[in-house]
Parts: structure tokens; sequence; C-alpha cells
């Protein structure tokens, strides 16, 4: 099982072992993780589930489909260059380490 | 003033009641009463993936359980009645329970089909609770006619779900068109559209006489007289607000809870939020069953029991899944007078943009998240863009935002 851990924008560093297929949004709710809300259950329809890594990890993540890039666009805070929908993301072996910012409010 | 809250519905707009009533105030005791045995979990997914794949609750719930520490959690316990004048409630066990402060986050149900009609014989279902869904996942086979009553985006959903796991299905709407509450009739096009090519009869103006059968359902009669056998009956005609132990205690219902803009009742130690309450939004009163609305509400209830002044002005979304369909809404079309409609970059997206005289009231984007997130937020800054400026393709819509701040 991958290990994931996530910054949330007030400080805090939360970690959990990820059962691969299981998407990173819900891998969030369930560990407790600050900031990621998931409202709509990882419909694509409310994007509080925004995260953001570093290049080399986005570079392994790839990069979000269509319907995905649309509503990062448009989303309400700041869209960096490796912004994800923690929803869109299934766990995988080789994110093992993975690091995301959460960069929205708790 | 600030003494030990009790909430009483333990779901979505409780949730979001607990958290903010904890950021304020983290050693404020709070009370959690429940009538489920879950701890709060998510409803959406019940009549989208849940029926057509394995349940896990583990991964409905809203938050861990870990995330309740500190919280008194009486789950399974259904409060019978809230006596005002004592300041306590009384379980379904008989056990009493002291409150200073109160937050109603009752929800709604399901609207039945009378037991006259035949709404209690087996194989005739609605959909609210977890357990629900349960109960009709198992019944989803293979070869199966289902008969689906009510043309909202709850019926809609379960005939889709329906069709993907190979059962056949026939669809009941007895007003004009389905979605005939919820959406123009450009958007229910859509869908009629789609769920015809997916195999799904849909019958509208068209109610529901009475079911038969032995103890399981058979045969439905409808009102153009014709009969077909069924092997199951999902019942969608809408839901009912959980005010029952409002109005015992005498505070005011209608349609809901009665409550202001600040989700308070006539009594000042109670409040209500979510699918159970009723408030005014742009003239009227109003009752929303959304997730959008039962966290916002949530949230504004708790900063309001702690002496707060905030006021729910808000702007509602909603979603629907169906096959692999993604309706997004924003806004409320009600009163429109006028729709626009946009084409989207790809060929299966489109937008529908509701006017009342120049005023932007909602937008329905189907396919179309990018339209879905201009129009939140142009309804958020209370922006009306141009009818011709959205009905022209080639004009980007990101150009009719407000600027950023
Ligand atoms: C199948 C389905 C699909 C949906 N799909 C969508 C969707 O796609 N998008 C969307 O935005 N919304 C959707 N909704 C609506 C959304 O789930 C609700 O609006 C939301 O759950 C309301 O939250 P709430 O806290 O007001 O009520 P709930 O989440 O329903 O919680 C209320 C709780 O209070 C309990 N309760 C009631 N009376 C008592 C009592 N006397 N004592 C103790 N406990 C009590 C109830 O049993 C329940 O557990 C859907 C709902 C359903 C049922
Ligand atoms: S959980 Fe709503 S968009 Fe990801």
């Amino acid at each position: 099982m991958p290990q994931i851990t996530w910054l949330s924008a007030d400080g805090t560093e939360t970690s959990a072992d990820v059962a691969t297929g299981t998407n990173l949004m819900e891998a969030a709710v369930a560990a407790g993780v600050r900031g990621i809300h998931g409202d709509c259950g990882g419909a694509l329809a409310c994007a509080t589930c925004h995260v953001a890594t570093d290049l080399a990890w986005a570079e392994r993540l790839g990069s979000p489909g269509i319907m995905e890039d649309e509503m990062l666009d448009m989303i309400d805070g700041e869209r960096t260059p490796t912004s994800r929908l923690s929803c869109q993301i299934l766990a995988r072996a080789e994110l093992d380490g993975l690091v995301l910012d959460v960069p929205g409010p708790a | 003033m600030d003494g030990r809250v009790v909430i009483i519905g333990a779901g979505q707009a409780a949730v979001s009641c607990i958290a903010a009533l904890r950021s304020a105030d983290a050693t404020r005791p709070i009370v959690l009463v429940g009538d489920e045995e879950h701890l709060p979990y998510r409803r959406p997914p019940l009549s989208k993936s849940c029926l057509a794949e394995e349940i896990s609750i583990e991964n409905l719930l809203i938050r861990p359980a870990s995330w309740y520490d500190g919280v008194d959690l009486r789950l399974g316990a259904g409060v019978e009645e809230i006596s005002r004048r004592e300041g306590r409630l009384v379980l379904r066990n008989g056990e009493q329970l002291a409150y200073d402060q109160l937050v109603l986050c009752l929800g709604s149900r399901a609207r039945p089909l009378g037991r006259e009609a035949g709404g209690d014989l087996a194989g005739v279902h609605t959909l609210r609770s977890l357990t629900d869904a349960a109960r009709l996942q198992a019944e989803f086979r293979p070869g199966r006619r289902l008969l689906v009553v009510g043309g909202g985006y709850l019926g809609l959903e379960v005939a889709a779900a329906a069709r993907s796991r190979g059962l056949s299905v026939l669809l009941l709407e007895a007003g004009a068109r389905i979605l005939g509450r919820v959406a123009s009739a450009t958007t229910a096009e859509h869908f009629r559209t789609m769920h015809a090519a997916r195999g799904v009869e849909i019958r509208e103006a068209t109610g529901l006489d009475a079911l038969s059968g032995a103890e399981r359902v058979q045969r439905a009669i409808l009102s153009d007289g014709s009969e077909h056998e069924v092997d199951l009956v999902v019942i969608g005609i809408g839901g009912l607000a959980n005010a029952e132990l409002a109005a015992h205690a005498s505070l005011e219902t209608a349609n809901g809870i009665v409550v202001d803009a600040g989700c308070r009742t006539a009594d000042p130690n109670i409040l209500a939020a979510g699918d159970c309450a009723s408030f005014p939004l742009g003239g009227r009163t109003v009752r929303l069953e959304s997730v959008q609305n039962a966290s916002d509400q949530g949230e504004i209830a708790a900063s309001n029991l702690s002496g707060g002044q905030r006021a729910y002005a808000p702007v509602p979304w909603f979603w629907s899944d169906q096959y692999d369909t993604k309706l997004q809404i924003v806004g409320i079309g009600h009163d429109h007078d006028s729709i626009v409609v946009r084409p989207g970059q790809r060929g299966d997206a489109k937008s529908i943009w509701y006017f009342r005289g120049e005023e932007l009231l909602a937008v329905d984007a189907i396919n179309d998240p990018s339209s879905y997130m201009i129009g939140r937020r142009l309804l958020a800054a209370g922006v009306s863009p141009a009818r011709r400026d959205v009905a022209n393709a080639d004009l980007p819509l990101s150009a009719m935002l407000p600027p950023r701040g």
C-alpha cells in the first residue's frame, strides 16, 4: 500500500497508507486531512478536493482529465501548474511517498 | 449561553455544524443524536455508484470515526419529543437528555406510495438511506423488469443505474414532462433522448394507478389504463421534510421547519438546517434538498448559535450523474422567462443559461464543467452576462467574468 502525505494550509501534516485503487479524496477524508472536504463525493462537482504537488510528482501523476482540467481552470482559489482534484487520482504502488499540498481552507 | 449543544439528526448538515462549532470553541460540549446506526454518510452515491457497485460504508462516511472524538455520540437513538419549557429531549428508549441549545438537522424522507395503491407490497422501494440502497441493490438482477415512478433526478439516476446492470426499465412521470419541477424543457429533452437511446421507456403525463401482486409486486396499472408485468418498483416522487418533531413542540412549520435567514426558529435556543428547514430566499420561502444547502446551513446555524449574525445567501449548486453524463447545476432557475443554450467546447457538452429579464438565475451544464464553474463565479459575484454574449459560442466564457479579488 502506497503511503501518501498531505500538508494542509494550517500546517497540519497527515500520512496514511492507502489501499491501491482508492481515490485520494476518499483516502484524505478517511484520514481526517484538514482542507479536503470532498462535498460531492468525487463527482467532479465541487472542487473541494483540490491538491497540488511538486513537479517531479506531478509528472508521475500524469495530467488531469479534460473535465477535471476545466474544473481546475475555474477554481475559486489559485490554480497552480501542478493542481489536481484528488478525487480523480487513484492510489497505486508508484505513488508511494507522494506528498500533496492542500491549498483549501480547513 | 454557550452551554451544551444538542444536534438532532446525524447527517450532512450535522457534520458541518459540528465542524464550525468546534473551530469557534473547541471545548463546547456537543451531543449528536441520530436515529440511524451509522455515522453521518453521503447520500448522493446511493442512487448512483452504489447501485452499480458493492456498497462500502467506509467510502461513504463524511468524516472518519476518529473525527468525532469529544462529541457525545448517540447513534441508533431517535428523538421522540422536544420539551422546550424544560429544555430537554425524550429519546425513543425513554432516556431524557437536557440541552441548552438545539440544532435540528432532521433531513427529509421519501414520499411513500399509499398502501391502497400497493405501496406496502414486497419489491416496492423508496431510496433514502444506506439500508434502502443495500436492499435495492440486492434486487438489481439482470433481466428483471423495473418500474420507476417519478421522473426527477432520483428516478432518472436509478433508471440509469438499472440499465447499466441489465434490467429493463419503464419510467413514469405523472407531470407533463420529466424534470418538470427542477429544470428547463431543453435540459429535460437532453435527458429524455439519452435515456431512450439506452433503452429506458419513458412515459410522461402518465401516473400510476395501482400496483398489485400476491405478496410481492407483480403488476402495475397506469393512468392510461395499460397494465405491465413488473418485478420491482422504485418510488421517486419527492421528499417530505422531517418537521413533525418541531411541529409537536409548537414551532412553526410550512413544508419544513420555518427559519429566518440565520437558520433560527422563533425559539432563540433552537435552530434548524438542511433538508428539514424552510428559509427565505429571493422573496419566497424555499426548502432545498442538496448537499450544498445542508453543509452551508449547518455552518451558518453553528455560527449563529454562538452569537453570530450571519445570514444565509447561497449560490445553490447540485449535480446528477447518469450513465457517463455529468449534469452540474448552479443557481435556481424557477422564475426564468428565457433560456440561452450554449454549445460547449466538445461535442457532447452544452450549457443552458436561465434568465429573468437581463438577470442570470441559473446554469445547467451538461458535460461542461467550465461553463458550470464560470456560472458559479458569475452568480456568486451577482454579475449577469449579456444573453447575446452567452449565445455566442465564439466568445470565450471567461471574458464574462468579473476580475478576481
Ligand atoms: C438517493 C439520494 C441521492 C441524492 N443525490 C444528491 C446529489 O446528487 N446532489 C446533492 O446535492 N444532493 C443529493 N441528495 C440530497 C442530499 O443527500 C441531502 O440534501 C442531504 O443529505 C441533506 O442533509 P441533512 O443533514 O439535511 O439530512 P440527512 O443527511 O438526511 O440527515 C438527517 C438525519 O436525521 C435523522 N433523523 C430524522 N429524524 C430524527 C429523529 N427524530 N431523531 C434522530 N434522528 C433523526 C435521519 O434518519 C438522518 O439520518 C440526494 C439524496 C438522496 C436520498
Ligand atoms: S470531491 Fe468534488 S470534485 Fe473532487
